[in-house]
C-alpha cells in the first residue's frame, strides 16, 4: 500500500491551486495521501489542504526558517518527514522543479519529472523533447518514488474532505549559506502569456493595431492571458513577446481561445498541448477546425462584442 | 576562482523530433547535434564573470562518449580555457552524473558551478539540484541574473509568481534560464585556437562513480491525437460549450 | 568600424557541397601541406543540399577509391527504371531513353553524402566551418579576387548591431573556389562584374520540389527509379517528377518545373502536389508521413550557358557555373568532376589561369555537349521537343546545329491577353495542405532580428506595375510562401515573410522584373534538410 505525502505550494496565505492538481495524481497512485505544508504562521493554508478530497492527514510545519521556501531548508526537512512514505509527490511549478531533485539526491534516487499519467504506484508517464515524445518510466523495486506531476495533466481534486492537521516538529535549522531577499510580482493585472491559465489570442484578422484592444478587454473580462500568432505580429499590431507558435511562446493553458487565426502548424505547434482550443475564424477551410475542440465559423467582430455582452 | 559549467550534447532544437515505429526511442539516424541551449547561456555566463576579472578559468565538462568532444570544442572556441569529458558509453541518469560530477568538483575547488536548467531532450531539470544537494552547497535555479558580491551572489530566479531574489554563499550551483544572456557567436579563428586548448579524458570509473540509476525508461510513443471536435452554431452556443465544460 | 580580423589560406571554397568537397579532398590528396578551408553558411554540412538523386559513381571511384566498403548512410544500387507520360487519371509506360538507364547507378540522398565526403575532407585536415555565410568578395589592390569576407553576425532587422554582434572576418587566399550550388549570389556578382558570361548564352533554371516520404510498409521497391512527365503540365511547361525508393519504408519524390513557363498564375508547388495526386503516385503515398521537404532551383542551360569559370583568383565551379546534365537530370557526378579537376589544376600549377580550357577540353563539357540541344528543343512544346530530344540522342549530340538558351526572366506573358491552358487539376488530399505546410518540413529557421536578406530593389514596382501585368507571380512561385500580397493602411503591399526561405534562389531568377535580389542572411540561418 503506497503511503505518498505532497508538499504543499502556498504563498503564506493561501493554498496554490496546484496542490490540488497533485492530490488528483496522487488519487491514480492509490493509497494514503497526506500532504506537508512548510512555513511560518501557515495554519490557514493547512485548513485549506486539510479540505481537499481524499487527503487522511495534514502535517504542519511551522518555523521561522521554513518561512521562504527556500530548497535548502525545506529539503531536509522534508526528507526527514518523509522517512515512512513510499512517494514523495510535488507539483511541476517552480518551486517543486527547484526542491523536489534536492530531495531525491538526498534520498539517493533519481526523480520522474512532469508526471502525465500513471500506469501504477511506480510506473509513469512524462514528456520528453518538449512533448514530442511519451516515455513510460518505472522506478525500481522498494525505491523511495520522488516526482513532480505535470500540472496541465491533471485536474483539481474537489474541496469536500476534511482532513486531521497535526503539527509536525521542525527537526532543523537554517542553512545559513542560502538567503530570501524579495519576491516581485508580474507587473501588471494580466496573467502572463507563458504561465495563463486561459489564453486569447488575435490574428491578422484584426486589421489594425486598435483593434486588437478588443483581444485585451475580452481577455481582461475573463482573467486571461494574450498571445498572437506571427502574421499579426509582424504586421505590427501586438509586440514580439507576444507571439504563439514554433518561434514564440509554446503554451499550454486550460483554454485558448483563437480569433481570426488560420491555423497554420507554426502556430499550432505553439498550443499542441492546450486543454481546451477553441476557434473562431470567418474561413470555413482554416486549418484550426482540424484541431479545434470547439469551433465557430463566424466574424470575429461579431463574436467578441457577443462574448463581451453573454460574459455580462 | 574557477567556474565549472556542464554541457550536455543533444539533438538540435531545430531538428524535428521522430519517435522510431518500434517504441524503442527517438530517430537520432543523421540527425544534428549540438549543446543543449541553455548550457550555451550557462557559459557565456561564466565567459561574462570572466571578462569581468571575477574569474580567472572558465572549464566546461561533459558527460558521454567520444562524440561528445566536438560539444566541448564549440564551448573551448566560445571562450572556455579547458574541457573535462567524463568518459561514459552509457546515458547518465540524473543522479550519477551529480555524483561524477562532484568528483570533478573534489579535483577543480571551482568557486562556481554553472548548469542549464534542463537539458531539451529529457527535460528533467534535476542535475544543478542533485549537484547543490550532494555538495551541500546552496543552489540558484532557473536564474535570469546574477551579480557577484565577493563571497556570495544575489541570483534573480524566474519563478511562476514572477521574480525571485535570493542571496547564496559561493561556491554554489547556478542553473540559468532564456533570459539570463544572449550567447556570443563564435568567431572562426577561435574554432582554430580551440583546438590547441586542453581537452582532458577521465573514464567515470576513474571517478568512483557507478553507471546504475533507479528508473527505467522505456517505451517511447509519440504524443496523443487530439480528440476531433465540435463545431457551434453561433456565440451563445459557445457560450454555453464553454461552461457547460467548466472553462468559463 | 574595426578592421576586421583575417585568416589566410591557400584555397578557400565557398561552399561544401559535392562540388567543394570534392575539390577540397583532391587537393589535399595532391598536396598534403596545403591549406584548404571550405565555407559553408548551412548550420551543418548537409543541411542545405536537396538534389533526388540517383548518381554516377565514377569521380567517387576516383577520389575515394575505397567508398563501396564504407558508403554514405542512404546509398542503394538502382535496380529498375521506369518511364511514365501521365494524363490526369491514366498512365503510358515509354521506353526509356538512354541516359535514363540507370544500371550501375545508386540512389542517395546527397546532403547525406556530402556530410560523409566532409568527414573524409576534415581526416585530411581540411578546415570545414559550417554555420559561416561569405557575404562579400575581398578584392587585392589590383582588382583580383583575393579572398572573402564573412558576413557580420547579430546585426539586428533595423541593421544596427545588437549585443551578440560579431564582425565577420576576412579570409585571404591567392585562390578562391566558387562552389555555391546553382545561382550562387557571389557567383552572379562576379560573372557580372568580369563578364564571364558574354560570349555564353544565358542561363536558364528548373525549381526542384522534394519531399521525403515514410510509406506504408511493401509500398516502397527499394532501387526502383520512376520519372514521369505530362500531367499535371500542359505541352508548354517543361518539367516532369521523379520516384527514388529507398529503403527502410522510404521514397523520395520531388518534381522539376523549367522556369521559362509562361503562364503568370502558375505555381510550381501546386504542379507538385498534383502530380502526388495522380493515382499511381497517389497509392504510393497514402496512409505515409512527410520526414522532410524543401526547394532548389537546377541550372538547365547546359553547353551554350557555361560562362568562363576562371577570373583572376577566383574559380566557378560545378553548378555554380550550371554543369548538370539535363535529359539525365544529374549534376552531382559533373561537379564532383568539375572539382577534382579544379584541384588538379591549381596542385599543378598553383594558380586558376588556364582552368578554364581544360574544363572545355574535359569530360564535362564533353559530356554536356552532347545533349545541348535537348533542353531547347522543348521551347517549341513537349511533343516537337520529344521528336527533337528523340534525334538527338541517336546522333549523340553530333549534329551540327546549336540551339539556343534563352533567360527565363522574359518567358512570363502578360496576363492581358494570355489565356492558360486548361489543367485538368484535380482537389487533393493528401499533406501538405498548403505551402505553410510545407515548409514545416524543411525546418527552416532564420533570427527574426535579421535583415531581410530577399532585396526588393525597386519595391514601388510591386504594387503597381506587376500587379496589373503580372499578378504578382511572386506570390505563387516562391515554394515557401515568402512573398504575401496584403491589405495595410496604405493599400495593398508586398510582406516578405523571409523566415520561410529556404534558399532555392527562384525569386532571384524567375521575377520578370529582375528586382529581386537575394543575399546571404546570417550564417546558421536556412533548411535544415535531413536526409534530403
Amino acid at each position: 500500500m503506497s503511503n505518498i505525502l505532497i508538499i504543499a505550494e502556498h504563498d503564506g496565505e493561501t493554498l496554490n491551486a496546484s496542490t490540488a492538481k497533485c492530490v488528483s495524481c496522487a488519487q491514480a497512485i492509490g493509497g494514503e495521501i497526506d500532504i506537508a505544508v512548510l512555513g511560518d504562521g501557515i495554519d490557514a493554508v493547512a485548513s485549506q489542504a486539510a479540505a481537499l478530497d481524499s487527503v487522511r492527514k495534514v502535517i504542519a510545519v511551522n518555523a521561522g526558517h521554513l518561512a521562504a521556501p527556500l530548497a535548502a531548508n525545506w529539503a531536509a526537512e522534508i526528507l526527514n518527514l518523509a522517512a515512512d512514505y513510499s512517494h514523495i509527490l510535488g507539483p511541476s511549478t517552480t518551486l517543486g522543479r527547484d526542491l523536489m531533485p534536492r530531495i531525491a539526491a538526498l534520498a539517493g534516487v533519481n526523480q520522474v519529472s512532469d508526471i502525465m499519467e500513471v500506469n501504477g504506484p511506480t510506473s509513469f508517464k512524462r514528456p520528453i523533447y518538449a512533448g514530442n515524445a511519451i516515455v513510460d518510466v518505472e522506478t525500481a523495486d522498494g525505491a523511495k518514488v520522488i516526482a513532480t506531476a505535470r500540472i496541465a495533466s491533471w485536474k483539481a481534486a474537489g474541496a469536500s474532505g476534511s482532513a486531521e492537521i497535526v503539527q509536525g516538529a521542525a527537526s532543523g535549522s537554517a542553512a545559513g549559506h542560502t538567503r530570501y531577499i524579495g519576491l516581485e510580482s508580474e507587473g501588471g493585472e494580466r496573467p502572463d502569456l507563458q504561465s495563463a491559465s486561459k489564453v486569447i489570442s488575435g490574428g491578422r484578422a484584426l486589421g489594425s493595431e486598435e483593434n486588437f484592444a478588443l483581444i485585451y478587454s475580452l481577455a481582461d473580462k475573463i482573467g486571461a492571458g494574450v498571445g498572437a500568432s506571427r502574421a499579426a505580429v509582424d504586421a505590427g499590431y501586438c509586440a514580439n513577446d507576444m507571439q504563439v507558435g514554433q518561434t514564440g511562446k509554446i503554451i499550454s493553458p486550460d483554454l485558448y481561445i483563437a480569433f481570426g487565426i488560420s491555423g497554420a502548424i507554426q502556430h499550432v505547434t505553439g498550443i499542441k498541448d492546450a486543454g481546451t482550443i477553441v476557434a473562431v475564424n470567418k474561413d470555413s477551410e482554416a486549418p484550426i477546425f482540424e484541431i479545434a475542440d470547439i469551433g465557430l465559423t463566424a466574424d470575429l467582430f461579431s463574436v467578441i462584442p457577443e462574448l463581451e455582452n453573454l460574459l455580462g | 576562482m574557477k567556474i565549472l559549467v556542464g554541457i550536455k550534447r543533444v539533438v538540435d532544437y531545430n531538428v524535428r523530433v521522430r519517435v522510431l515505429n518500434d517504441g524503442s526511442g527517438v530517430d537520432t539516424d543523421g540527425v544534428k547535434m549540438s549543446v543543449n541551449p541553455f548550457d550555451e547561456i550557462a557559459l557565456e555566463e561564466a565567459l561574462r564573470i570572466r571578462e569581468a576579472g571575477n574569474a580567472e578559468e572558465v572549464i566546461v565538462v561533459s558527460a558521454g562518449g567520444d562524440e561528445c568532444q566536438q560539444q566541448l570544442r564549440t564551448g573551448l572556441a566560445m571562450g572556455a580555457d579547458r574541457a573535462i569529458q567524463i568518459q561514459t558509453s552509457e546515458a547518465l541518469q540524473p543522479l550519477s552524473l551529480a555524483r561524477a560530477l562532484l568528483k570533478v568538483i573534489e579535483r577543480e575547488d571551482p568557486g562556481l558551478v554553472i548548469l542549464g536548467k534542463q537539458a531539451i531532450d529529457d527535460d528533467n531539470s534535476q542535475t544543478g539540484q542533485m549537484l547543490a544537494a550532494l555538495w551541500d552547497r546552496p543552489q540558484a535555479t532557473f536564474a535570469s541574473k546574477m551579480v557577484l558580491n565577493g563571497n556570495s551572489a544575489t541570483v534573480t530566479r524566474e519563478v511562476d509568481a514572477g521574480l525571485e531574489t535570493i542571496e547564496v554563499d559561493l561556491p554554489a550551483v547556478v542553473t540559468v534560464d532564456l533570459r539570463m544572456n544572449e550567447p556570443r557567436f563564435v568567431k572562426l579563428p577561435d574554432i582554430m585556437k580551440a583546438k590547441r586548448k586542453p581537452l582532458d579524458v577521465i573514464p567515470l570509473a576513474e571517478l568512483g562513480v557507478a553507471v546504475e540509476g533507479n528508473l527505467n525508461v522505456h517505451h517511447f510513443a509519440p504524443p496523443p491525437q487530439r480528440a476531433k471536435g465540435i463545431m457551434v452554431e453561433d456565440t451563445a452556443q459557445l457560450v454555453q460549450e464553454l461552461k457547460n465544460r467548466g472553462l468559463i | 568600424m574595426t578592421e576586421r580580423e583575417i585568416m589566410e589560406y591557400d584555397v578557400i571554397i565557398v561552399g561544401a557541397g559535392p562540388a567543394g568537397l570534392s575539390c577540397a579532398i583532391r587537393l589535399k590528396q595532391k598536396k598534403p601541406d596545403l591549406m584548404v578551408a571550405v565555407i559553408e553558411k548551412s548550420s551543418e554540412i548537409g543541411a542545405h543540399i536537396l538534389s533526388g538523386a540517383v548518381i554516377e559513381p565514377e569521380p567517387l571511384d576516383e577520389l575515394l577509391p575505397g567508398w563501396r566498403d564504407n558508403p554514405p548512410p542512404i546509398c542503394i544500387p538502382v535496380e529498375r527504371d521506369e518511364i511514365w507520360l501521365l494524363s490526369q487519371k491514366g498512365r503510358r509506360r515509354l521506353p526509356t531513353p538512354p541516359q535514363q538507364k540507370n544500371h550501375g547507378n545508386y540512389i542517395v540522398s546527397l546532403g547525406a553524402m556530402c556530410s560523409w565526403m566532409a568527414n573524409q575532407a576534415e581526416a585530411l585536415e581540411v578546415d570545414i566551418f559550417p554555420g559561416y555565410a561569405a557575404a562579400d568578395i575581398r578584392f587585392t589592390e589590383d582588382g583580383s579576387v583575393g579572398g572573402v569576407i564573412i558576413g557580420d553576425m547579430g546585426v539586428g532587422r533595423d541593421g544596427q548591431p545588437r549585443d551578440t554582434y560579431m564582425q565577420g572576418i576576412e579570409i585571404h587566399a591567392p585562390v578562391t573556389i566558387l562552389s555555391e550550388g546553382v545561382r550562387g549570389h557571389l557567383s552572379k556578382r562576379l560573372i557580372k562584374k568580369f563578364e564571364l558570361d558574354k560570349d555564353s548564352d544565358p542561363q536558364t533554371y528548373g525549381i526542384g520540389m522534394k519531399e521525403l516520404w515514410r510509406v506504408q510498409p511493401g509500398k516502397s521497391k527499394p532501387g526502383l527509379v520512376q520519372h514521369t512527365a505530362g500531367w499535371p503540365l500542359d505541352s508548354h511547361t517543361y518539367g516532369g517528377s521523379f520516384i527514388y525508393h529507398l529503403d527502410k519504408d522510404r521514397i523520395a519524390i520531388g518534381f522539376v518545373c523549367g522556369l521559362d513557363y509562361q503562364d503568370p498564375e502558375f505555381m510550381p508547388f501546386e504542379a507538385f502536389q498534383q502530380m502526388k495526386n495522380h493515382p499511381m503516385v497517389h497509392e504510393m503515398l497514402e496512409g505515409g508521413e512527410i520526414l522532410s521537404s524543401g526547394a532548389r532551383a537546377i541550372a538547365e542551360g547546359g553547353y551554350q550557358s557555361l560562362p568562363r569559370t576562371e577570373m583572376p583568383g577566383a574559380l566557378i565551379i560545378g553548378d555554380s557555373a550550371g554543369t548538370l546534365n539535363v535529359p539525365k537530370i544529374k549534376g552531382t557526378h559533373q561537379a564532383m568532376r568539375c572539382g577534382i579537376l579544379a584541384a588538379d589544376h591549381i596542385a599543378e600549377t598553383s594558380a586558376v589561369a588556364g582552368f578554364d580550357r581544360k574544363l572545355r577540353d574535359s569530360e564535362v563539357v564533353r559530356e554536356l555537349y552532347k545533349v545541348r540541344n535537348i533542353r531547347p528543343a522543348f521551347y517549341k512544346g513537349f511533343w516537337r521537343g520529344f521528336i527533337r530530344a528523340a534525334i538527338e540522342t541517336v546522333t549523340a549530340g553530333k549534329l551540327p546545329s546549336t540551339l539556343s538558351v534563352h533567360a527565363d526572366d522574359g518567358a512570363l506573358r502578360k496576363l492581358e491577353g494570355y489565356t492558360p491552358p486548361d489543367r485538368k487539376w484535380v482537389d487533393r488530399d493528401l499533406p501538405p495542405r498548403d505551402r505553410l505546410a510545407s515548409v514545416y518540413f524543411a525546418a527552416t529557421a532564420h533570427d527574426e532580428d535579421q535583415p531581410v536578406h530577399l532585396q526588393i530593389l525597386e519595391p514601388d514596382i510591386c504594387s503597381t506595375r506587376c500587379v496589373e501585368e503580372y499578378n504578382n507571380p511572386c506570390t505563387r512561385f516562391c515554394p515557401a510562401q515568402v512573398y504575401e500580397m496584403v491589405d495595410s493602411a496604405e493599400g495593398r503591399q508586398l510582406q516578405i515573410n523571409s523566415a520561410n526561405c529556404v534558399h532555392c534562389k527562384t525569386c532571384d531568377i524567375k521575377d520578370p522584373y529582375q528586382i529581386i535580389n537575394w543575399v546571404t542572411p546570417e550564417g546558421g540561418s536556412g533548411p535544415n534538410y535531413q536526409n534530403m
